[in-house]
Parts: C-alpha cells; structure tokens; sequence
C-alpha cells in the first residue's frame, strides 16, 4: 500500500530550511508555527494530567487525606482550566489545523501568517500569566467561575487567571479568524466546496465558534475581574444582581467551546476513516453540513447546564429541547462513518484504532448527553460523576483520541519519519483500555450518587471500590499516553524517513514531500478531482498535482 | 469586480452624513416626547437605521460584490440575538412557572 | 479615474505594498484583507454584545432606577459626541475617495480630520467622566446616589445599588468604547505616516479601507449606546 521512495539524502524541506532558536521564534510558516503549539499545548497537557493525577490519588480513599480540601479545589479547577483553555481547544486546530489547512487548499500559507505568530504568542502569555497564577497561590473556583463566590468569597488568584483565560482566548479567534479567510480566499484553482476534505469542513464550522463565541466569555471575564475588583453589583444578589447572568453569558460561549474541542477531531476522524477503509466518505454533503449544524445549533443550547441553577421552567423546557436537536447532526455524522466503514476494505493501522475508538466512545458520550439533556433526569444526576463521566468520554474518548490519531496519520508528513507501528497500536490498546476502565465507573459513580468536587465522600465509603478502579485506569491511561510522546520523539531521530504518501491517501497534503517545503507547492496546483477518491487511487491512477500551466 | 470608479460617490456620502445627523436630532427630540412604550422601540428602529446607513454605504457593504460579507454580518447579529433573546425567556419567565 | 490597469508602484519606505508571497494576486490579498477586518468587527459585535445583553436585562429589571440614573448624565453632550463621530466617519469616506481619486492633500487633510473629531469624542468623554466623578456617581467605595426621583415615578426614589449598576455599565460599555476610539486614534495616525510617505495609490489603498471598517464600527457601538444610555424616559 505504501509507496517506495527511497531518499538517501534528506531534501529541503520546512524542518532543516533554517536553523537556529530565532527561525523558529520569528518565523511565519504555518508548519512550523504547528509545531510550536504542539510543543505548548504538549507541556500543559502534562500539567492538566498532574493536576488529574492528583485527584485521583485523592479519591483512592474516601477520606480527604491526601489534601485538603482548599487544595483539592484548586486541583479540579485548574485540572479544569489548562485542559479546557491550554489544551483542548487549541490541540487540533493549532497544531494540524495550522499545519494542514493551506496544504489541504493548495495554498503557500495562510491568509495572515503575522497573525498567525500573534496567536501563538498570545497563547503563550496567557499561559505564563496562568503558570503564574497557579504558583502563586491558584484559583479554586472551579473552571466555570461561578459568581458570586468566584467574585465575592474566594480568596485565590481569580483575577489572573480570568485575565490569562482572556488573553488566550484571543489566540483562539485569531486562529478561527485566519482559517475562515483560508477557506474562502486561498483554495487552488478547481477545489470547489464540495471537493474540500472534511477536515477543512471540520475547522471551518470550529472557527465560526471561535469568532462568535469567544469574545462573549472574553467580555464575561473583564465583568468578573471588574466586579470582584469593584464591587459594582453585577453579579451580587445583595446588591440586585443576578448570579445567573455570569452563567448564561458563561455558558453562551462555553458550551459552543465544547464542539470547538470535538469538531476538529471528527473531522480528523473523517479522514482517517476513508483512508484505511478506501472508500469514498458515505454522504459527503450530509457530513459538510452537519459540521455547520453542529457550529450553529452548539449556540441554542447552552442553558442546559443551569437547569438546576433557577432558571424558569419554560427555559429549561426550551433549552432541553434544542438540546435533543444538537445531537442530530452528530448521529449523522456517526451513521455516515459507519456507511463509510461497511464493506469497505479495513486496515488496522494505529490512526484507524484511534478512529473506531474516537467512534465507540464519542456515541456513548453523545448519548449520555442526552440522559443529562432530559429535565427529571438531569435533576438527579447534576453535579455528579455521571457529568464528568460524560463529558471526558467526549473529551478525552472522542476529541483526545482523535488527536491521537491524526497525530499518527500525518506524523509522516509533518516530521518525514515513520513512527513504530507495533508500539503505535499496543498504544492505542492501552489508551482505549485505560481509558474506559478510568470513566465507566464514574458512570455508575454519578448514577449512584457520588457528587463532583468532593475531596472527602467518607459519608459514602462503597464509593471506595468504583473509585479505586478509575484511579488504577487512570494509571495505565497515563502510560497509553506516554508511550506515543516517546516513540514520536525516538522516530525524530531514529525512525525510517517516510515517503510522501506512505497511506496512500488522497489530498493534496499528501502530494507533497514529506515533510513539505517551505511554500508548500513548487507551483499552484489545480484540482480536478473530488475528494476521496479512494476508487480511483486504488485502480492504479497516479497521484501527481497538476499544475497551472 | 472592485469598482473604485463609483458614480458620484460623494452625493452619496454627504446624503448619508445628513441622513446621520437628522436622525440623531430626531431621536433626540423624540426622546423629550411621551410615546408610551414606544419610546425605546423609537430610538432603536432610528439607531438600527443609523447603524445600517453606516454599514451599507459608508462601509459599502452594499456594493459588496459577493454575499459573503453580508452573511458575516447577519449571522453575527443571529447570534447576538440569540443570545439576548434565549437569556430573556430565562427573566422573562421566572417566577411564571 | 482609476488606473487599475496601471502597474504596481513599488515605494520607498519600510514595506513593500506589492504582493505578498502567499497570495496568488493582489485582489486576493485585498479580498483577504477586507474579510478579515470584517470578521474581526464580527468579534467585536459579539464583544460588546454581551455588554448590550447584561444592559437589557438589569435594565428591564430595574426600570425606575435606570431611568433615574441615565437622567443624570448629559444628554447633549453625548449627542454632540454622536453628530462628531458622525462627522469623522464621514471624513474618513472622504479620505478614502481622496486616495482613489489620487489627492493626497486631501487625503491627508481628512486623516486629520478624522483624528481631531476622535479627539473631540474623547475629550468630552473626559468632560463627562469627571462630572460623574464629581457627583460621586463613579461605582466603588465613594458611590452615592441618595434621593434621586425616579422620573416616572415622582416621589419614589431609586434604589442606589440598581443605580450602582447602571453606573457600572455606563463605565464599561463607554470606557469600553473609549478604548476602542483610543485604538482607533493609534490606527489613524499609522495611516496619516503612511499617506505621508505616499504610500497609498488609487490602486492600493487597503489599510486605508480596512482601517476606516474599524472606525465606522465604533462610530456604529456609539449609534446604540447613545439611545440606551442617554435616552431612558427623558420625557418623564
């Protein structure tokens, strides 16, 4: 399946073009712009998965005996904050998004690459100014801000980290901003919409939320900074506010940031899927547009998670019934990669097991989505495992997975080594074990009655056992994840060089070398194929760009 | 497909200055007269009008060549509207149910 | 009048206007550009929406008490700030047509121009805020708003804390915007160096045009915060 190009001496290529600490700090290539978030959101995923480690620690005894329970607050909070802000939504869309999205359109470069730097610099002071407030004493307000303890009672760094969140916040919309005026303004000449690879579907429909909603949590953080500063009012009951409007205008941005973390891993996932099943995405159109439906109706919904908070009857009924027609475009999405995956010719490669993993797990995080989504049960199971359970299936079981394994599939492309296949797919086992035995219980936990952000459940010592079990998954789950950080880095150095197709897969990406050149494209190419053409690949066609001529 | 040789734009430009400056003055003045709970449903519909002036002649939006820009800016107001209007059947109806 | 047919005039200077190496032609660029600044404004409706909707509700919460609070703000001061912010979106039209039309004095007098109506806006601003100050109707410590009559309701007096809010957003939604005009101020006097140095043509003149699409959003922000905030039941 894989070509045989053989290179005995390495090309010019992004990687060796320039060296030195300054190429990289200042340069304006998307690729290597990749990397550099890759490198960041990679060290903070660390610090989210120490804070994680922690928790689970703690919860092995029902007793608060590890820390204190201030302490534990600030563990779940920033547990919380860095995966959610640091690592999540930037993982995809900074890392292959940047990397993929002009070699997907045949572009040198995306539309702004300056602006591009920017975002990545502004990612990284807000992530200074949060390391910063972490060490100096934390926040412990959860990562949801909640008022007015957050503005009023705690006494931890809110300020800072509202204000780190804020800056960082502005590298997302840059990031969404940039992308969206790709995809418009930069497709090679014959990439028609409907020939786009639904990766770029994927991150067009993620940078609309970026841009829409972004900015109304940037605005609900100033209000908290000003009020806990100020006292002004606006969130204090004592003074005729209303802490239910931080959360509406919270949840207005934060909700829609949960499919900006899953949007770009379906359609990492989409892509994967058609490779190593060679076979053309069942549904195309269906599968575009439901990236769209999922950006646009991600925004009706966000008061679900205030339907125990005092919100009117008729809102919760509202907001729960917009919450049933979210997962609509979602089902479509995995009944199209089920289409897609039957009597097609299914390889078992490591980026295919993170798929089927991403597929299994994201359906039954969606659906649990719909148990919270239904009033009487929500009512019960609010503010207990059975949430978090719910959300680090999406999270870590779908998104996370996902980014493992287009990590995989482009590793190729983007570094011009071949990672070990053996050490990739006993990886991927482990993540997908370690993983459910860590959440599963905490299904059952929250269904029993187990409470979230509780450091001491000593009143409910039969937790003991449930808990147990997910701190010994979320053990090997820490191991599934180490494995591939170090044969991604062993593979740098030691690893085979890749050809340029080693799947042969369709998209212009992979008409590249591996790793590209600077610009990409020697010349523009012209598409005049649609995507996915798997068939036509496999009859023996050749792959090669046509050019303007 | 960009037309930097409009006709007459100045006309235009200073009919929409003047049409700024009117409106101001009549929401003002408006505002000074009791229109029940028409008063602020005046002032916006002016100051929508305003705002539309400025974006679709002074921003020329109006010889955008594609809809694309115009769809940016409708969408946007969706959602800003969403946001207002899906908060409000929150305070609209508590304590009603 | 237009020379688009003309060729690219490489100046002098720091920058070179030509086309930038990503972009297959110049009206890409320009098209990038111009839906960028666009998009951009998209996120900034959405930041001061929030404001808008945190407005809306205390507002419709707390009428009597909005209406006593926005009486006490000068209404004609923020009408003049709305006819010169009027005024400098037209200049900046103006300026625009002077860079097609190739008349660089022109072109840099409504530069001024526009800057000068920025700086009018801000100074009354200023105007404003120390009379808020003064009045100690400023939000924190020294806020008081004792005995003030609700318009609609003679005899009834507002509530402080609800009127602490208005005060509170009055700040933020017009320092806010003051911000936005300072930003704007920095752009313009970017712009007025470049035409200086004769760097725009009536062929390329795009950081003029997407320059002057962030000076009409804040002239826009202007256009609805003037009614709300200044105009709540002047004519009780």
């Amino acid at each position: 399946m894989a070509t045989t190009t053989v290179q005995t001496v390495e090309r010019e290529n992004y990687l060796n073009k320039h060296y030195g600490v300054g190429s990289w700090l200042f340069t304006t290539d998307h690729k290597r712009i990749a990397l550099l978030y890759l490198l960041s959101i990679t060290f903070f995923f660390f610090i989210g998965g120490f804070f994680a480690l922690l928790i689970r620690l703690e919860l092995l005894t029902p007793a608060s005996d590890l820390v204190q329970a201030d302490t534990y607050n600030k563990l779940f909070t920033q547990h919380g904050q860095v995966m959610v802000f640091f690592f999540l939504i930037p993982s995809i869309p900074a890392v292959l998004g940047n990397f993929l999205i002009p070699l997907m359109v045949g572009a040198k470069d995306l539309a702004f690459p300056k602006i591009n730097l920017l975002s990545w610099y502004l990612y990284v002071i807000g992530g200074v100014m949060m390391i910063h407030c972490m060490l100096t004493g934390g926040v412990d307000t959860g990562w949801t801000f909640y008022v007015p303890f957050s503005t009023a009672f705690s006494n931890t760094k809110v300020i800072e980290a509202g204000l780190a969140i804020f800056v960082a916040g502005f590298s997302s919309i840059l990031t969404g901003l940039n992308f969206v005026v790709t995809i418009h303004r930069m497709r090679a000449p014959g990439l028609t919409w409907s020939r786009l690879p639904l990766f770029v579907w994927a991150h067009y429909a993620t940078s609309i939320i970026q841009i829409l909603g972004t900015p109304v949590i940037a605005i609900t953080l100033v209000l908290v900074v000003a009020e806990r500063a100020l006292h002004l009012g606006i969130f204090d009951p004592k003074l005729g506010g209303d802490p239910l409007l931080f959360q509406h205008l919270f949840w207005f941005y934060s909700h829609p940031a949960v499919y900006i973390m899953i949007l770009p891993s379906m359609g990492v996932v989409t892509e994967i899927i058609a490779c190593f099943s060679r076979k053309r995405i069942f549904g195309y159109s269906f599968v575009a547009l439901s990236s769209i439906a999922i950006a646009v109706f991600g925004f009706l919904v966000w008061a679900h998670h205030m339907f125990v908070a005092g919100i009117s009857v008729y809102a919760a009924l509202v907001f729960s019934l917009l919450s049933y027609a979210v997962a609509v475009p979602s089902a479509v999405k995995v009944f199209n990669w089920t289409a897609t995956l039957y009597k097609g010719s299914i390889h078992y490669d490591a980026p295919m097991l993170y798929a089927f993993g991403f597929v299994g797990l994201f359906t039954m995080g969606g659906l649990t989505g719909l148990f919270l989504a239904a009033l009487g049960v929500d009512m019960h199971v609010h503010d207990t495992y059975f949430v978090i359970a719910h959300f680090h299936y999406i999270m870590v079981g779908g998104a996370l997975m996902g980014y493992l394994g287009g990590m995989h599939f482009w590793w190729p492309k983007i570094s011009g080594k071949l990672y070990p296949e053996g050490w990739a797919r006993l990886a991927a086992l482990i993540v997908f074990l370690g993983f459910n035995l860590t959440f599963f219980p905490q299904f059952i936990l929250g269904y029993l009655g187990m409470p979230r952000r509780y450091a001491d459940y000593s009143h409910m010592p039969e937790f003991q056992i449930l808990n147990v079990f997910s701190t010994a998954g979320a053990t090997v789950l820490a191991v599934g994840y180490l494995l591939p950080m170090l044969y991604f880095l062993w593979s740098m150095r030691y690893g085979k060089p890749a050809p340029d197709n080693p799947w042969n897969a369709a998209g212009l990406e992979w008409m590249t070398q591996s790793p590209p050149t600077t610009f990409n494209f020697e010349q523009e190419p012209v598409v005049t194929w649609e995507a996915y053409n798997y068939d036509e690949i496999d009859a023996g066609q050749k792959q090669e760009v046509p050019v303007v001529g | 497909m960009h037309d930097h040789a409009k006709s007459s734009p100045l006309k235009t430009y200073f009919t929409v200055w003047a049409a700024l400056l009117v409106g101001t003055y009549l929401t003002y003045k408006a505002a000074f007269i009791d229109l029940g709970v028409f008063n602020p449903v005046v002032a916006l519909v002016i100051a929508t009008t305003k705002a539309l002036l400025v974006a679709l002649f002074f921003m020329h939006l109006r010889h955008a060549s594609e809809r694309l820009l115009k769809l940016v800016v409708i969408s946007t107001i969706f959602f800003l509207f969403i946001l207002m209007a899906l908060s409000m059947a929150d305070y609209a109806t508590r304590g009603r149910i | 009048m237009s020379d688009s047919q003309a060729a690219i005039q490489p100046h002098e200077g720091l920058h070179n206007p030509a086309l930038l190496h990503h972009f297959a032609t110049e009206e890409q660029q320009r098209d990038a550009s111009n839906l960028g600044m666009w998009i951009f404004l998209a996120t900034e409706v959405m930041f001061f929406g929030g404001l808008f909707c945190s407005y809306l509700i205390y507002r419709r919460w707390y009428p009597g008490d909005f209406a006593a609070a926005s009486e006490s703000i000068t209404v004609w001061l923020g009408a003049i700030n709305t006819a010169v912010l009027i005024c400098s979106s037209l200049t900046v039209v103006l300026a625009i047509w002077a860079a097609q039309t190739a008349q660089r004095a022109l072109l840099l007098l409504m530069l001024v121009l526009t800057m000068l109506f920025g700086l009018t806006f801000l100074g009354i601003k200023g105007v404003e805020y120390k009379q808020k100050f003064d009045e100690h109707h400023v939000p924190g410590a020294s806020f008081s708003f004792d005995h003030e009559e609700i318009p609609s309701h003679p005899g009834q007096y507002a509530n402080p804390q609800h009127a602490q809010i208005f005060f509170a957003l009055y700040f933020i939604m017009t320092g806010l915007h003051a911000l936005h005009m300072i930003v704007g101020l920095g752009i313009f006097s970017w712009l007025f160096w470049m035409a200086w140095k004769g760097y725009f043509t009536p062929h390329y003149h795009t950081p003029l045009e997407i320059g002057g699409l962030y000076w009409h959003f804040v002239d826009i922000v202007w256009i609805y915060l003037f009614p709300l905030l200044y105009l709540i039941d002047r004519h009780k």
